[in-house]
């Protein structure tokens, strides 16, 4: 008696176990497949071509050792486009300021709440072609940025070409980056906002301290994660910008980024080589980045 | 001894009260007037801000009206003549060829969602149910990927596509977007974890089988992190443009944002049409946002601090 249900026991158990490793295996075979094939596979074919002369589609590659990446750190054209990447990190910058800004004055009481933060917030929804194109229209001479400000008195000669001046093309171009993104940072920030004890602010409050002191002493130190969190995203977006200005200006007037030229040496001028050699260097920065927001955020958090 | 304590507690409670009530009472014009400035002070910068958020969206509204005569001799700040002039939506849709766009953006989106929501969930529930050899490797590979930016690898995805003869194929764009998809497993895994095991064991005593046990009790649970998932990559599915203008540039397998891409070379002067082209990518965006704002909300805010 004993015996047959012990049987019975491990009959149940192994044919659970056997169910077991169908279902994991079932389950995970696509999903390791797509990750093998359109993440691994390219990540060690990338490091691969970038010690090879190729243009993509000839069956001759010949290996030239480290040139690609000597390439990269010589040519000034490339690492020229590097500083473009600090006209969008200094948007961030703002771009994070304007959004505690904003999540702050959004979290007191104030009439059309909701209806400001959806009008700050709705850009960073919209499709990125149709943010171009219709920043194309803002920026062309006599377009609705020339327009406003001839309305305010400036004369049309005195405006400058928004996206064709060198000074400029950049400034302008970061202008809608940061239209775009900032009232995604900014709903983040004031949803950390919400989580702050709100008896803590009106305490603060009736001891006579004011919005500013309010903000600095009660608001930021509660929400400091998620801000460092922006701060760093913001490092890895700079770095990676490509979609607007491809978009608007195609890297006219050296507003080309590091990804685009990246892109343009791989695909226009068929320089598997060396554009793989360029994404390998973004690769490892971006992964520097990452490695210390890992330290940074995890630190933040045994606090 | 007792009584001296709560004396002195007393008056320390009582001294910074008084001190309070001084100062509130002495300031108390002051502040008033400081709050009044400080609230029209606040209520300016949201209606500029607001301004110029929606002047760029409304300036290419009133553009899409316009015929193309009246939009070259107005000012682009002037309203159109007439509101009902739609003829400029026409040509978009018919001649821009935003109609096969918007057919093989919802095409792509549907089979991509799919893929994603089933992927998804399958990885998160075998990792967060199962205890298997290798299940820490898998669970490591997962993330390790989401630290790679995929834009950086194209070239050499974009040979992987191509020998798999998938180029100028949508299901090069519908693999690519499932497949590369590593923040809604995190979503998932992060639900799941929430969701007590207690269930599962109860339904495998009832006998029911891992399989049943996921398309009964895992998936109607996981509904919220589903529809996140559904939020924040149906937006950025839709919105993308870089993929679909690189693996499928035939113009027949246009999605609307390479549609509206193209209008830059024909269309290159007739900036009404542009406009059109623009507001009508943006009206499924503001339908879908005036539905669903709360969902929206949460959706991104989850979404972006995955990354």
């Amino acid at each position: 008696m004993e015996e047959k249900k012990k049987n019975a026991l491990v009959e149940f158990f192994s044919r659970r176990a056997v169910q077991k490793w169908v279902i994991v295996i079932l389950f995970l075979i696509i999903p390791i497949a797509l990750l093998v094939v359109f993440t691994y596979l390219p990540l060690f074919d990338m490091v691969g071509y970038s010690f090879f002369k190729w243009n993509g589609t000839s069956k001759q590659k010949t290996w030239i050792g480290l040139n690609n990446y000597i390439e990269v750190f010589t040519r000034p054209e490339y690492l020229k486009v590097l500083k473009t990447s600090i006209y969008y990190f200094i948007g961030s910058i703002v771009q994070i300021i304007l959004a505690l800004f904003f999540a702050t004055i959004l979290n007191y009481k104030i009439k059309g709440r909701n209806f400001f933060k959806g009008v700050i917030f709705f850009p960073s929804l919209l499709n990125g072609v149709a943010i171009g194109l219709i920043f194309l229209l803002f920026y062309k001479g006599g377009g609705t940025l020339d327009s406003v400000l001839t309305m305010l008195g400036i004369p049309q000669q005195a405006l400058p070409l928004w996206l064709g001046d060198v000074a400029l093309v950049n400034i302008s171009l970061v202008f809608v980056s940061v239209w775009r993104y900032m009232g995604q940072n900014m709903v983040m920030f004031n949803g950390a906002i919400q989580s702050v004890n709100t008896e803590l602010l009106e305490a603060a409050s009736l001891d006579g301290a004011n919005k500013w002191q309010q903000f600095w002493y009660i608001i930021l130190p509660n929400i400091k994660t998620i801000v460092s969190l922006n701060l760093i995203l913001a490092v890895k977006g700079a770095i990676s910008v490509y979609e607007i200005p491809m978009i608007m200006t195609n890297g006219a007037n050296q507003s080309a980024t590091f990804v685009m030229k990246t892109l343009d040496t791989a695909f226009t001028s068929r320089k598997i080589g060396l554009a793989s050699a360029m994404g390998v260097v973004l690769l490892v920065f971006i992964m520097i980045v990452t490695f210390i927001q890992k330290r940074f955020i995890e630190g933040k958090e045994e606090d | 001894m007792g009584q001296t304590t709560s004396k002195a507690q007393a008056t320390e409670i009582l001294q910074p009260v008084t001190e309070d009530a001084q100062a509130s009472g002495g300031e108390k014009k002051h502040p008033k007037a400081g709050q009044i400035i400080w609230k029209i002070v606040q209520y300016a910068i949201l209606v500029i801000t607001s301004i110029i958020t929606l002047l760029p969206l409304v300036v290419a509204l009133f553009g899409s009206l316009k015929t193309s005569s009246e939009f070259n001799s107005t000012n682009v700040l002037a309203l159109p003549k007439n509101f009902f002039n739609f003829s400029n939506y026409v040509t978009a849709f018919i001649d821009g060829n935003m109609l096969t766009g918007f057919l093989n953006t919802c095409i792509i989106l549907v089979f991509s969602l799919v893929a994603t929501i089933l992927t998804g969930t399958m990885t998160a529930y075998v990792l967060n149910r199962f205890k298997f050899p290798g299940r820490k490797l898998v669970n490591n590979l997962f993330l390790l990927a989401s630290l790679i930016p995929s834009i950086t690898m194209q070239m050499s995805v974009f040979q992987i596509i191509s020998k798999m003869g998938l180029f100028n194929n949508r299901l090069s764009v519908i693999l690519l977007y499932a497949g590369t998809d590593i923040i809604s497993i995190y979503i998932f895994l992060q639900f799941l974890e929430n969701i007590p095991t207690s269930l599962d064991e109860s339904a495998i005593m009832d006998g029911a089988s891992y399989f049943k046990i996921y398309t009964k009790i895992i998936m109607p649970l996981l509904k919220p992190a589903i529809v996140t998932v559904i939020i924040i990559k149906g937006v950025g599915f839709y919105n993308d443009f870089y993929t679909p203008y690189l693996y499928t540039p035939k113009p027949a397998l246009q999605t609307i944002s390479t549609a509206l891409f193209a209008f830059k070379g024909p269309y290159g002067a007739r900036w009404e049409v542009i406009c059109a082209g623009a507001i009508i990518t943006m009206i499924p965006t503001l339908i879908i946002f005036l539905l669903l704002q709360k969902q929206i909300y949460s959706g991104m805010t989850q979404g972006a601090v995955k990354e």
